[in-house]
């Protein structure tokens, strides 16, 4: 279950009509700013992925159903492959590749790696943008809460009992 | 030889490739920058049946970055297309034996019949749906009841593998000895893999020579597959995939598109990227056939097993005779003096079926295992004094010996972890609120695959004391890189740090595509004698060099540990040795020939499951409480990895009861839930907490290392517990899978 995310676009402040060909559209990338020449219609999750050589945030689905794509904006998670990524403009967005401090892996990276949290990995900067967010949101107060409040993030090699493992790990610590 | 220490075998070592997985920048094969990209977007065809009459490309062909629209008239024809064979035997491995846009014919929905190639991947999904593609429909036959009149029996599946009919004793007379007989249908949905990561390739061509990142369970079956059906020579396709997001079986066999996207970059003269879609992936990497077993057990009154008797009915596809081998162990696991096990067939509108995950395992002992629940409920005796009263050391089928089992170990030690003793049997026995309490048990065991070619590894040491061991393999899941490296530090003997294992590209040694639960087995006996070669190599150089403190020492009196090679008081260290020889590293050669067939043993791994349901009396709610199971799978190379391996089967067994299942629309021929939020499969809500347990069985007959391998065996036997306790918490005996809500009420 994903939080709502924030309004991305907001009525009253649209600009001025641009598309539907290629058009200047800047993010904010794990704080840094990025410039791209892109259509309306391109995804957050492929603006990163195919544009910007951030391919931490994983494509599983484009539909909305699987997780893989999870990221923040201003802080919430999201569904990147859901969200147009010329929506994103004034916000910021915080992917897997921004979770580490001055080099060193966040607690849940570190917490995914002893508990055996993933075995392809594919899911799993997915399921790391959830499960810090989670921790943030607080739905992380018993394993019920967090079955729940993790199940928008599918891992098809099943590793759920080891990423509630490692989610509880870092409740505890923090 | 000389003495080995083992001391990272065993250890339940984090994964080496840990860190690039949760922290991003692991690169699986659509994440490969490549200038000049271009995106290929496969589209299937509408209909099941009939004939493509005509593509109407002007208007794809008309928008903006639009490279190419490959069809039937422009696609170039296949060199040769090669036999189906399971990849598992080292050669080319399509997963069917058609390859699409070479005529008009459609066999299935969802069959390529074009390939829209630009420079986006936005534009090339949208120009794909600007093709006006015209059709003549005739019916399809896709379903059971559509095709159980038009069945026939195989002489052979499961490419060739595997005879249509076994048979020991008479069956019938077996039947006419029983004091007592169970008979039921079992059926069984299709099922889909779905691994997180869509399938998915990236090509470039460099003049004539080919450069494939392909997301496979095997990159030399990748190499193989595609340098037969584009008539490219092998010297010239490098295939490189070290990282898969899953496969599960879908990625065993080498499926259209890696070709399809050689033949789309060489179209365009661009590197091309091709990912199939979520929907597509339903349809273009095989699956998990819908099937119906028919099962009848005949037994005398103190419950010994007189005949068995187990029929499958399936659809394969019009080019195949695939099924996945049900029918098989239920011939080899129990004493029983008439067995039975005939396929059926039937020629459906679907791609050729595949691989996944235990595949027939999982569905044969579904049905075998519920029908013994029923036995046991029929005879008032335990489920598991029942499967032990009918135990055989011998493989029933042949009479030959188990080269190791540990299956009553499996029983003792899962039912005392789980709690069995002192089940009342009664169904409906047990209450918590609103819900009814069961519990189930099941036997599990999956065979050692036999493999057919050497497999091979190299190892290198360098002057500093560092070590690269290397083979093809790549890895979607299972940690190879993480045992291996463990295998290779024991072999070598040098601590885990210092050994890197490099993998996942074929210009290394050949490792044959890791399916069937082999990888472990096969790829560990590689780099064990890689990793053992080099090591006496340096021995002998270090006991006939003048120059070594060790000059003159019997080499099997040598131990190395830590890098140090030591006999009685004299030590050097292989980076003493290399400095001072000169050599700034050394290399050896490793390869594993595997047992013969005809050798005298029967090979299979075993392992118990248990599970406890409760079942919302009113709405007809099953959640698993617990599920343990216990497992025999020979030396265990990591516990860590291998207990998730093997919890991860077990809840794939929890999708497989509770969960799963492909729809087909008959009429039309299509798969009605082609999407993650349709087709069901486990999230974390539904995955309660797992404990495995490992029972280590020394097995000097598999492979050198006697690794069984723990891939499979986790998720057999699993939906039979479910469903064994679905029927003791309600009563109600539920002979399909998945079982829903709408069968408990
Ligand atoms: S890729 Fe976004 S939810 Fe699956
Ligand atoms: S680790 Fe493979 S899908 Fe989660």
């Amino acid at each position: 279950m994903s939080t709502p995310g924030p309004a991305l676009t907001q009525p009253g402040t649209a600009r001025a009509e641009r598309g539907p060909g290629p058009v200047r559209v800047r993010l904010s990338v794990n704080g840094t700013e990025h410039t791209l020449d892109i259509e309306p219609r391109v995804s957050l999750l492929d603006a990163l992925r195919e544009r910007l050589d951030l391919t931490g945030a994983k494509r599983g689905c484009d539909q909305g159903t699987c997780g893989a794509c999870t990221v923040w904006v201003d802080g919430r998670r999201v569904l990147a492959c859901l969200t147009l990524a010329m929506s994103c403009e004034g916000h910021e967005i915080t992917t897997v590749e921004g979770l580490s401090q001055d080099g060193e892996p966040h607690p849940m990276q570190q917490a995914f790696v002893e508990q055996d949290a993933f075995q392809c990995g594919y899911c799993t900067p997915g399921q790391i943008m959830s499960a810090v967010a989670l921790i943030a949101e607080g739905h992380a107060g018993d394993d019920a809460e967090i079955k729940e409040w993790m199940s928008g993030n599918i891992c098809r090699c099943a590793a759920y009992p080891h990423i509630r493992a490692a989610i509880r790990a870092v409740r505890d610590q923090t | 030889m000389t003495a080995t220490i083992p001391s990272a075998i065993g250890q339940p070592l984090d994964r080496v490739d840990g860190p690039a997985k949760v922290s991003g920048s692991a690169r699986y094969s659509a994440e490969i920058p490549l200038p000049a990209m271009a995106y290929a977007y496969v589209v299937g065809s509408r209909i099941a049946a009939g004939r493509v009459t005509g593509i109407d490309t002007s208007a794809a062909l008309a928008e903006e970055g639009v490279l190419a629209v490959l069809t039937q008239q422009t696609l170039p024809k296949i060199a040769e297309q090669p036999p189906l064979v399971p990849s598992l035997a080292g050669t080319a491995a399509p997963g069917q034996t058609f390859f699409p846009m070479q005529d008009d014919t459609v066999h299935y929905a969802g069959q390529p019949i074009a390939l829209v190639v630009a420079d986006t991947w936005e534009r090339a999904q949208y120009a794909a749906r600007l093709l006006r593609v015209s059709y003549a429909e005739t019916p399809p036959v896709t379903t059971l009841d559509q095709g159980r009149d038009l069945s026939y029996e195989p002489e052979r599946i499961f490419g060739g593998w595997i005879p249509g009919r076994i048979e020991r004793g008479n069956v019938e007379a077996g039947l006419r000895e029983a004091d007592v007989r169970v008979e039921g249908t079992y059926t069984y949905a299709a099922n889909n893999h779905n691994p997180i990561e869509p399938s998915c390739t990236t090509a470039q061509w460099d003049g004539d020579n080919l450069l494939l990142y392909d997301a496979t369970q095997g990159v030399n079956a990748t190499q193989m597959t595609v340098s037969r059906l584009l008539g490219v020579p092998m010297s010239k396709i490098r295939v490189i995939g070290h990282y898969a997001g899953g496969s599960f079986g879908c990625k065993a066999m080498i499926h259209a598109h890696p070709t399809l996207a050689a033949m789309a970059a060489r179209a365009v003269g661009r590197p091309v990227k091709l990912v199939l879609t979520r929907e597509q992936m339903f349809t273009s990497v095989g699956h998990r056939e819908e099937q119906e077993q028919h099962l009848t057990l005949g037994a005398t009154r103190d419950g010994r097993l007189t005949a068995i008797r187990h029929h499958k009915l399936s659809p394969t596809s019009h080019f195949d005779d695939w099924a996945e081998p049900s029918v098989g162990v239920s011939s080899q696991i129990y004493a029983c003096p008439h067995y039975e096990g005939v396929y059926r067939l039937f020629r459906a509108n679907t791609m050729t079926p595949t691989f996944m995950r235990a595949p027939g395992e999982a569905s044969g002992m579904y049905a075998l295992e519920c029908a013994l629940d029923e036995l046991a409920h029929e005879l008032g005796i335990d489920p598991i004094e029942l499967r032990l009263r009918n135990h055989t050391d011998v493989d029933a089928m042949t009479g030959l010996p188990w080269s190791s089992s540990g299956l009553k170990e499996c029983y003792e030690r899962g039912a005392q972890r789980f709690g069995w003793a002192g089940r009342d049997p009664r169904p409906g026995s047990r209450r918590d609120g609103n819900w009814l309490i069961g519990t189930g048990m099941a036997t599990a065991c999956y065979p050692v695959a036999p493999l057919a070619n050497p497999q091979r590894a190299r190892a290198r040491l360098y002057a500093d004391g560092t070590a690269v061991v290397q083979a093809a393999t790549p890895d979607f899941g299972t940690g190879v890189a993480t045992v291996m490296t463990q295998v290779a530090a024991d072999g070598l003997g040098l601590s885990v740090d210092r050994c890197r294992f490099e993998n996942g590209d074929t210009d290394l040694p050949n490792i044959a595509a890791a399916v069937g639960s082999a990888g472990a087995g096969m790829i560990s006996a590689a780099v064990h004698s890689a990793a053992t070669a080099l090591r006496s190599q340096l021995i002998r150089s270090a006991v006939g060099d003048p120059g070594s403190p060790l000059h003159g020492a019997d080499p099997v009196d040598v131990v190395v540990r830590d890098g140090v090679m030591t006999a009685g008081t004299a030590s050097e260290s292989y980076s003493d040795l290399l400095r001072r020889t000169f050599q700034p590293d050394v290399e050896a050669a490793g390869q594993w020939n595997p047992p013969a067939h005809d050798i005298p043993y029967a090979t299979m791994t075993f392992g118990a499951q248990f599970a406890e349901v409760a079942v919302d009396a009113e709405l007809g709610l099953v959640r698993v409480r617990r599920m343990t199971g216990a497992f025999a799978p020979g030396r265990v190379l990591n516990p860590k990895t291998a207990r998730s391996q093997l919890m991860g089967g077990m809840l794939w067994g929890l999708g497989q009861a509770l969960l799963e299942a492909n729809h087909m629309q008959p009429d039309t021929g299509r798969w009605v839930n082609a999407s993650l939020g349709e087709y069901l499969v486990p999230v974390n809500a539904d995955a309660p907490d797992v404990d495995v347990e490992l029972i280590e069985v020394e097995d000097d007959i598999v492979n050198p290392l006697g690794v069984k391998g723990v891939g499979e065996i986790g998720q057999v036997g699993a939906a039979a517990a479910i469903a064994n306790a679905v029927h003791h918490a309600t009563g109600r005996r539920v002979r399909k899978l998945p079982i829903m809500i709408e069968d408990l009420l």
